[in-house]
């Protein structure tokens, strides 16, 4: 079942060398599976994540042929409209806990507001589901971290009460982008279980934008792979080691690895055919 | 001899019930010539002894030696032009006023070198970027480009030990590969001894010959890389860090 779909999306910012496409005709479905979104910085996965929400700020334009979330074409509604679908229906993590949690209000009142914002539900209850939603991220002292403000969190745990906040108003997509990056790779795994298992529980679609191949490869169940603001192939996780475009091989080949030692690591040349090539539609 | 020796060295932020203890007994001691990783995951200390190499962190105890002298709370101008760090974050670490021109020529200029022009240009050649760069503004130059301009500014006083703080994790992996290249060519050419640290495992075992995996301020276990591909660490976080790596 299709939850999204989008269709020919384009994001072009105009400067004054002319406008400046970064995202060039990009088309893809969604079920109720992992997508993974990689690329390098600048190829336009974080920018394809945020224009599924409309969140493209002036001068920034974007345009689609349509963004349909369960038949509801996202690209006919207004602002007003828009905002019962972002947090409701799609949510979107952000890469650092640090800029996307507000420095001057508890970690606590947070939450509850974003429930209530929501549900017409009364202080004690949102306090009842904001308590039950951190302990769902695995938070050990939720009490405590009700009261705490974002400063005095671990960035893993900063990354966990925003995976709670977006779901608690039990979205159908959530849009998660980079959402582990800024954190360890001890830390990495457990904010990805939890997510996974929140995804699967909940019949959720998840888009999961990343630069780490291996991270995507373990995650994912379909993987698109963006190239200067185009989806240059799509395959499935499991089979990414086998991607066939060069630009693929260059970034995997470009890893060191452990278990092959190498006394130099390959480096990614870049041919002008790649961002020429027409997107490869990331449609099932 | 070793070209750096870290001995029983204590690092603290704060004092009295604010105290944190951010490095405990750490002694290792790194050979001319040789790469040293250190790994951990973030709080573990690793950057921390950088910086207090450095001179970064202004109270620690415990007995750092350099090239065979031993470093004071006061150090001496000939210990910068021993010890260089190149720092994590490019997009931090250079002065956004400043030219690429400026930074180099102001660092050589306090280490006393009169030909600045050619050593200029000679650094930009040494680190891939050429004299055309030399007037850019650290605005106009991608993320790879700015931290070669920070290794160049590390290499300008010719420096014997470079210490590295996760020099390639702001970038992406293909610019990550470039810059790994370069600093490998760079310490066959000129002889370097690095000290690098990284939460990227695959990263040390590339880089280094051995490393020290640090947990909670402690050095846990010091192997050499052929240990660590072979997944034969002993101490249990570094099994638990290998297979969170892989």
């Amino acid at each position: 079942m299709t939850l999204l779909d989008v269709e020919n999306l384009w994001v072009k910012f105009p400067s004054r060398h002319g406008v400046f496409d970064a995202v060039r005709g990009v088309s893809f479905t969604l079920g109720k599976e992992r997508l993974g979104i990689v690329g390098e910085s600048g190829s336009g996965k974080s920018l394809t994540g945020r224009s599924i929400l409309r969140l493209i700020r002036p001068p920034g334009i974007m345009t689609a042929d349509h963004i349909l979330l369960e038949g509801d074409d996202l690209m006919t509604k207004t602002e007003r409209d828009m905002r019962a679908v972002r947090g409701q229906r799609i949510s979107m993590v952000m890469q650092d806990p640090k800029f996307s949690l507000n420095p001057v209000m508890t970690i606590g009142a947070q939450i509850m507001e974003a429930y209530m914002l929501h549900n017409a539900v009364n202080k004690k209850a949102a306090y009842a589901k904001a308590i039950e939603m951190l302990e769902a991220v695995s938070i050990r002292v939720p009490e405590r971290v009700m009261r705490s403000y974002p400063h005095e969190m671990s960035g893993g745990m900063g990354q966990r009460i925003m995976i709670a906040m977006m779901l608690i108003p039990n979205p159908q997509i959530l849009i998660a982008d980079e959402p582990t990056s800024a954190l360890d790779v001890s830390v990495q795994r457990q904010v990805l279980d939890i997510m996974d298992t929140l995804v699967k529980d909940r019949g959720m679609g998840l888009i999961f934008i990343s630069h780490d191949l291996n991270l995507v490869a373990d995650f994912c169940d379909r993987v698109l792979i963006m190239y200067a603001g185009r989806i240059v192939e799509v395959c499935d996780a499991d089979k990414l080691r086998e991607a066939k475009h060069p630009y693929t091989r260059g970034l995997l080949n470009s890893l060191p690895r452990l278990d092959e030692p190498r006394a130099r690591l390959e480096v990614l040349q870049r041919d002008p055919a790649w961002s020429e090539a027409p997107s490869v539609s990331g449609r099932i | 001899m070793s070209m750096l020796s870290v001995e029983n060295l204590n690092v603290w932020f704060g004092h009295g019930r604010d105290r944190v203890d951010a490095v405990k007994d750490a002694t290792f001691a790194v050979a001319r010539g040789e790469s040293f990783g250190l790994v951990g995951e973030s709080g573990s200390g690793k950057s921390t002894i950088l910086r207090a190499i450095t001179g970064l962190a202004p109270d620690w105890s415990g007995n750092i030696t350099v090239d065979g002298k031993e470093i004071g709370k006061h150090r001496e101008k000939t210990f910068f032009k021993t010890v260089q760090m190149v720092f994590q974050d490019p997009y931090a670490s250079l002065h956004p006023r400043h030219s690429v021109d400026q930074v180099l020529g102001e660092t050589l200029y306090l280490h006393g070198f009169t030909d600045i022009d050619t050593r200029v240009v000679n650094l930009l050649d040494d680190v891939g970027l050429g004299a055309k760069f030399r007037f850019r503004y650290p605005h106009q130059l991608s993320g790879g480009q700015r931290q070669r301009v920070a290794i160049a500014r590390a290499l300008a006083p010719a420096p014997e030990v470079l210490l590295l703080d996760e020099p390639t994790s702001a970038l992406d992996v293909s610019v990550q590969a470039e810059i790994l290249n370069l600093l490998a060519d760079l310490r066959t050419e000129h002889g370097l001894t690095y000290v690098m640290v990284s939460h990227d495992l695959s990263v040390v075992g590339h880089m280094c010959d051995r490393l020290a995996v640090m947990k909670d301020g402690e050095i846990v276990e010091i192997m050499d890389v052929a240990t660590l591909r072979n997944m034969q660490a002993t101490h249990p976080y570094s099994q638990h860090l290998l297979q969170a790596s892989l």
